[in-house]
């Protein structure tokens, strides 16, 4: 028998530390802060600038106020339908382009160098932002919303085929067993065993992306992509602010109902 | 039952005759929408431009070849600065979206009005680009790197705000109970109780902002806010196309550098 008073037990308790490794910890800790030094090195902070600045911005952000709706509303309308309508037309050309694409990558379906052109060409849409996208097909097609358009589309290419690929390799094999099993063609077996199964979620995910579209339509139009985007850049660029925060107010608006509606519809079709 | 009866036998369909009306008129309904759309778009183009495209795309294609490689010495310190912009980005980013997002969350909001202005504070800064945040920081801060630091943090708060406070509704309850049942007050609580349980969350949020900050700010310079966008801009107006090229190539392996970084780092913590 042990006396249970003679037991000693620690006074104190100290929380694990979050990562367990000491060493890595520390030298994790001692990189990132010569790593900041380093950074806010060259981040060369103009105090005279700022301080230049801070009466500028008084003054700018009171010329954001009140916001203006009422004398630039034609071209504010104007510019607002041309992002829906460019957010429209790009997600319904991109997702159509993206089944393809998505089918081709999608390694249970596809041959080794169909999958390998599929997944680079979802590579590079992914890689480059929207704005390069866009400056490249306002050189080749001109100004205008069909360059925001053709933008767009390709930049959905990049997101869209890429989830659908996932979401085939995830998809049930069994099923597509079943319906080969039946004599099915290739079509019929894309059609009745992977179509069913990957809808759903490809449903809400248009839906997002016509989210991501509409906003993307707003900054396409500051490189000459047309659109609210255009209609922005031209009120920043004439120093007309309170049409500029009109026009942001009018953005976040949309942007919110858009988001509101769209998180509703796919909770409804999921 | 959606059967019907034909030369006295009866035939099984998917749809009732009213369904399948019903999915005609939809589909009737968004046809339209999307003839519209294009309709709008293409009254907006100029076609000349668009059948030209070809032959520009070749004749840009054939100036972008070879890439310029001695231009690389003049871009490491742009390619230097769109890392720290990306990375301070995300610092600052952390350093809001943490307290915002434990206002926010349902179970650890100190009242319904903190709770609102938290959701305002998530989805303005969701809903406004980089690129307009970059726009309108130029203005104010001057051109530079700062502004594009700044731009990337406000716009990444609302993305990573949103997703710690939605990890910290789906927490475990009954650990903060016990935590509260040795007498711990509201911060002990917090720190003890809650933080372990979402600091994986935290960490693996930050690094996938990180990863999207780095393509993000790529752009940034089109707007004056620093970063290797300034060359980009300044490559494509003086149209060097060899240096554009090589710009591009650089951007493309930055994002997949970046990328198998934060891939490595995630697996690593998480």
């Amino acid at each position: 028998m042990t006396n249970l008073s003679d037991t000693t037990y620690p006074k104190h308790w100290a929380k694990t530390p979050f990562i367990k490794n000491g060493f890595l910890r520390w030298f994790l800790l001692v990189f990132a802060a010569i790593y900041l030094a380093a950074a806010l090195g060259t981040m060369d902070i103009d105090i005279e600038r700022i301080k230049e600045g801070l009466p500028r911005t008084q003054r700018f952000l009171d010329s954001f106020f009140p916001p203006n709706f009422a004398d630039n509303r034609g071209v504010l309308w104007e510019g607002i339908l041309e992002s829906v309508w460019m957010a429209i037309i790009s997600t319904v050309a991109g997702i159509l382009l993206s089944v393809p694409v998505g089918l081709g990558a999608a390694k249970n379906l596809a041959p080794i160098w169909v999958y390998l052109v599929c997944r680079g060409i979802i590579a590079a849409s992914r890689t480059f932002p929207e704005i390069i996208l866009a400056i490249f097909a306002v050189k080749l097609f001109g100004f205008g919303p069909f360059a925001g358009f053709v933008a767009l589309a390709l930049g959905t290419i990049g997101f869209f085929a890429k989830l659908l690929a996932e979401d085939i390799e995830n998809s049930s094999a069994s099923q597509a067993e079943a319906i080969k099993a039946t004599g099915a063609n290739w079509f019929q077996w894309i059609n009745y065993a992977i179509q069913p199964q990957v809808m759903p979620r490809m449903i809400g995910l248009s839906v997002y992306r016509l989210d991501i579209n509409f906003r993307e339509s707003a900054v396409v139009g500051i490189v000459g992509g047309g659109g609210i985007g255009a209609t922005l850049n031209t009120s920043f660029s004439r120093y007309e602010f309170d049409t500029a925060a009109a026009i942001l107010l009018i953005i976040i608006l949309i942007v919110m109902c858009m988001e509101y509606s769209s998180s509703f519809l796919r909770k409804w079709v999921q | 039952m959606p059967n019907y009866m034909q030369n006295g036998v009866e035939i099984w369909r998917l749809r009732t005759s009213l369904e399948t009306w019903i999915r005609w008129f939809f589909w009737l309904i968004g046809l339209s929408i999307i003839f519209f759309a294009w309709n709008t778009i293409s009254e907006k183009t100029v076609w000349f431009f668009v059948q030209d495209a070809p032959r520009q795309a070749v004749d840009i294609g054939s100036r972008m070849m070879p890439p310029k490689w001695s231009y690389l010495d003049k871009l490491w310190k742009p390619v230097w600065d769109t890392i720290n912009i990306a990375t301070l980005g995300t610092v600052i980013a952390m350093a809001i979206a943490v307290p915002v997002a434990f206002a926010t969350a349902r179970n650890t909001t100190p009242n319904i009005l903190v709770r609102s202005i938290g959701l305002f504070v998530i989805v303005s800064s969701r809903s406004v680009n980089s690129l307009i945040w970059a726009l309108i920081l130029v203005f104010i801060l001057g051109p530079g790197v700062l502004a594009g630091t700044i731009a990337i943090g406000l716009r990444s708060v609302g993305f990573c705000a949103k997703l710690i406070y939605e990890s910290i509704e789906e927490i475990d309850q009954t650990q903060v109970e016990a935590i509260e049942a040795t007498g711990a007050s509201g911060a002990q609580k917090m720190i003890f109780g809650i933080l372990p349980q979402v600091l994986p969350t935290i960490a693996g949020v930050g690094i996938y902002r990180w990863d999207i900050n780095i393509r993000e700010s790529t752009i940034l310079g089109l707007v004056g806010a620093g970063g290797i966008g300034l060359q980009l801009n300044g490559s494509l107006n003086t149209l060097a196309w060899t240096q554009v090229s090589l710009i591009l190539i650089v951007i493309l392996a930055t994002v997949f550098v970046s990328e198998w970084v934060s891939a490595k780092v995630r697996g690593a913590i998480i």
